[in-house]
């Protein structure tokens, strides 16, 4: 304990503290309202504003804080009141109307609105009377939040916020009384694997470059999430960036690096701004620069931004980007631990990953490898260790972001958390892990699959960033194949050319078939395609390029053969082909 | 080109807070500031970076988000990635083109409005998205696509 009193971390934990009990125990209410990307989709700005002016036109004294997302993003605008000493009761699909009112009745006169209330949170006894408890909902009831244990709670522009819910605890404990050679012993025993799609273990990247004596080595963190269907690195960084701020930290130390790269998209202002302000905050306090702490380790993180490119996700494309080029992969070898940004050495770890090296250092390597699947290695199975993050949309009744144990099933996920198919329908398809990641039908089979990234793998799928799109059996397979080729051809970064015009070529084939103008021989010359692709591409986008449509032919052949055979549709297929085209130049 | 856009290019191109500054942060700089990339400003990442314009161009043709014509006032983007698509974005985007008179992306022809294709736009969990000077609406359908298309074609400032 000497160690820790001596550190300046006491001091800052402290005023923590006090600012933190301020808001939750003082006299005034707390409101929190969701403007993440899916709050701001829902309205949730339009919500705030609300519950500003009528604050002020009531003369209501009340704190009011933007937070990110809880996950429950059906029910955004999410808005919450949390009353002095009292619990934190949620309201979903909240309207400026209905904000007014809540300020009026539930903040000024003390009375939540039953009606409109989803849930409430805190002790049992603090629940008012007619409103259940939120963690009783079936999207909250099965997870365990690591990574987004923050999300939706904390401010995530305040730092002290964090601090005061634990954070930086872990950085603090690895300066104060740990080698960095320990820090990354506990990222190893901790079995954390990549959460970016290629599930590699972290502790191992993570050792590439420790081994590397170069003065100047550089950590990246991938927030380039370009797959449609995966909100979750967006989704942490607008909610919790503190989290991926610490965890890069972190991984500085353990790799004994001098600087990092937080790499985001432009445009996406709530994640790009957000950790912007953490970062800021972090160089005030002594918790990034020089001396971090008072000790001789110093590290520097700044936010990267790309313009659109689906490919600048890819490692070493990420670096070209980074250097301000465009965006197009290198050979490997030389690997980014020997040659990575601006000719150093450089790890990449995707945003998920880095936010959960804070928990793993704070509690353990040992209690995170207890959580998720063990290793089986008779079926070529490693072990996933820790959670998941999913982000489910498409055909489900409860959209959103949640967290759960590695280990759980596909079923359990999407009917007894997300409710299944809405409107009495059944569940055709699964797309996973990104447009490269293909389909998955519903089947008995592949509903019973555990969320493990080799059992994943096995089934032909990618479990990768975790993105799960849900198609009802109105989909039309031949039409959805289409139009995630149509995704891969605009997003070909076009150095390589069997993916450039492969991807172009495959759509192409897949309008004639979604045209019922396809021949029997246009399967084969796919095929054909795709084993080109696969052999002569850099990267994944090309080497992967044929998964959705080997996927979608191995589950629903049959769709392609009423197409081609029988001239007819299979599921309400739009009257107009719709793929706009991009060839980069 | 007159003086004030071309100070608030400089501005941009010289003025960037980041420590790592390169052609693709200043011309992400100068569309945050004028919303396109003239060749004045390409001259000017040139100069700044010490680079040949060419190889500024080559970056700024590679970003699909770059124009290099002044923006319109209303700029509507509509998503047609598989989430949106599962969702029903084709109609959206058939009933965007309808209400702006496109039957592609694009300007309309008096200047007006422009409409683009977007692969991601961030908010899968509310598809089928689209936004209006990237103001994200989520749960779109083809009629309150064309409502919000034409109240802010009539509440846009006259061009």
């Amino acid at each position: 304990m000497t160690a820790q009193t001596e550190s300046p971390f006491t001091d800052i934990l402290g005023e923590a503290r006090r600012r933190w009990e301020n808001l939750t125990t003082g006299d005034r209410p707390w409101i929190r309202v969701g403007t993440g990307l899916a709050g701001e989709a829902a309205g949730g700005f339009e919500v705030l504003a609300a519950v500003n002016s009528a604050l002020e036109r009531q003369q209501v004294a009340a704190n009011v804080s933007e937070v990110g997302t809880l996950g429950l993003c059906f029910a955004e605008p999410l808005l919450d009141v949390q009353m002095p000493n009292g619990s934190r009761v949620f309201y979903s699909q909240v309207t400026p109307e209905l904000a007014e009112r809540i300020v009026r009745e539930h903040v000024a006169g003390g009375n939540p609105l039953v009606e409109h209330a989803i849930g409430y949170l805190g002790e049992p006894t603090q629940g008012p009377a007619g409103i259940s408890n939120l963690q009783d909902h079936p999207m909250m009831a099965l997870q365990q939040r690591i990574a987004l244990r923050n999300a939706g709670n904390i401010d995530p522009s305040d730092l002290y916020q964090y601090i005061a819910n634990g954070g930086y605890s872990a950085l603090n404990k690895a300066l104060t009384e740990m080698s960095p050679g320990d820090t990354l012993g506990e990222v190893r025993t901790s079995g954390l694997r990549g959460r970016g799609g290629a599930a590699f273990p972290a502790g191992v990247k993570w050792g590439f470059l420790a081994g590397n004596p170069d003065p100047n080595k550089y950590i990246l963190c991938n927030c380039e999430e370009g797959d449609p269907g995966a909100f979750n690195d967006r989704g942490i960084l607008e909610s919790d960036p503190a989290t991926v701020v610490e965890g890069i930290t972190i991984a500085g130390y353990a790799c004994n690096a001098n600087r990092g790269y937080i790499f985001i998209r432009h445009g996406h202002n709530q994640p790009i701004d957000r950790t912007r302000a953490v970062i800021q905050q972090a160089y005030d306090l002594g918790l990034l620069g020089q001396n971090i702490l008072g000790t001789d380790f110093s590290f520097d993180v700044e936010v990267a931004l790309t313009g659109d490119s689906y490919v600048s996700g890819e490692e070493t494309a990420l670096m070209e980007a980074i250097e301000g080029k465009r965006s197009m992969p290198r050979f490997r070898p030389p690997f980014p631990a020997q040659v990575g940004v601006f000719g150093k050495p450089s790890n990449i770890n995707n945003v998920k990953t880095l936010a959960y090296v804070p928990e793993i250092v704070a509690r353990g390597g040992d209690w995170f490898a207890s959580i998720g699947t063990p290793p089986d290695p008779d079926n070529r199975i490693n072990g996933s260790s820790g959670t998941a993050i999913l982000c489910l949309s498409g055909d489900i009744k409860y959209t959103g972001l949640i967290e759960v144990p590695l280990g759980m099933t596909l079923r359990q996920v999407l009917f007894d958390m997300a409710g299944g198919v809405p409107n009495g329908k059944s569940m055709k398809l699964l797309q996973t892990g990104g447009p490269l990641g293909g389909v998955l039908s519903a089947s008995d089979a592949n509903l019973d699959l555990v969320l493990d990234f080799d059992v994943f793998r096995a089934a032909g799928a990618i479990l990768g960033s975790g993105g799960i799109i849900v198609a009802d059996e109105d989909t039309c397979v031949v039409d959805l194949t289409r139009n995630l080729i149509a995704f891969c051809q605009y997003e070909s970064c076009g150095k390589c050319f069997p993916c450039r015009m492969g991807m172009s070529h495959l759509l192409e084939v897949l309008e004639r078939i979604s045209n019922l103008e396809g021949t029997e021989e246009d399967l084969a010359l796919m095929r054909n395609i795709g084993e080109n692709m696969q052999a002569g591409s850099l990267c994944g986008h090309g080497q992967l390029g044929f998964n959705p449509v080997s996927s979608a032919l191995r589950y629903f052949g049959h769709e392609f053969d009423a197409h081609i055979r029988e001239k007819r549709h299979t599921g309400d297929c739009p009257d107009q082909v719709f793929s706009p085209r991009l060839t980069r130049r | 080109m007159d003086d004030a856009t071309l100070q608030l290019i400089d501005r941009a191109v010289n003025d960037q807070l980041q420590s790592t500054v390169t052609v693709l942060s200043s011309l992400l700089a100068v569309e945050d500031a004028i919303g396109y990339i003239p060749t004045e400003a390409v001259d000017a990442v040139s100069v700044r970076m010490d680079v040949t314009v060419n190889d500024v161009w080559a970056v700024a043709t590679f970003y699909p988000n770059f124009r290099f014509d002044p923006p319109t006032d209303l700029r509507v983007e509509v998503c047609w990635g598989p989430s949106c698509h599962v969702m029903g974005a084709t109609a959206v985007i058939s009933a965007a083109q309808e209400a702006l008179g496109l039957s592609d992306e694009g300007d309309t022809p008096d200047g007006k409005a422009t409409l683009r294709y977007n692969t991601c736009l961030g908010a899968c969990a509310h598809a089928p998205v689209m936004a209006i000077n990237h103001h994200l609406a989520g749960r779109i359908t083809p009629d309150n696509a064309r409502s919000k298309i034409s109240q802010a074609l009539t509440s846009a400032p006259a061009h």
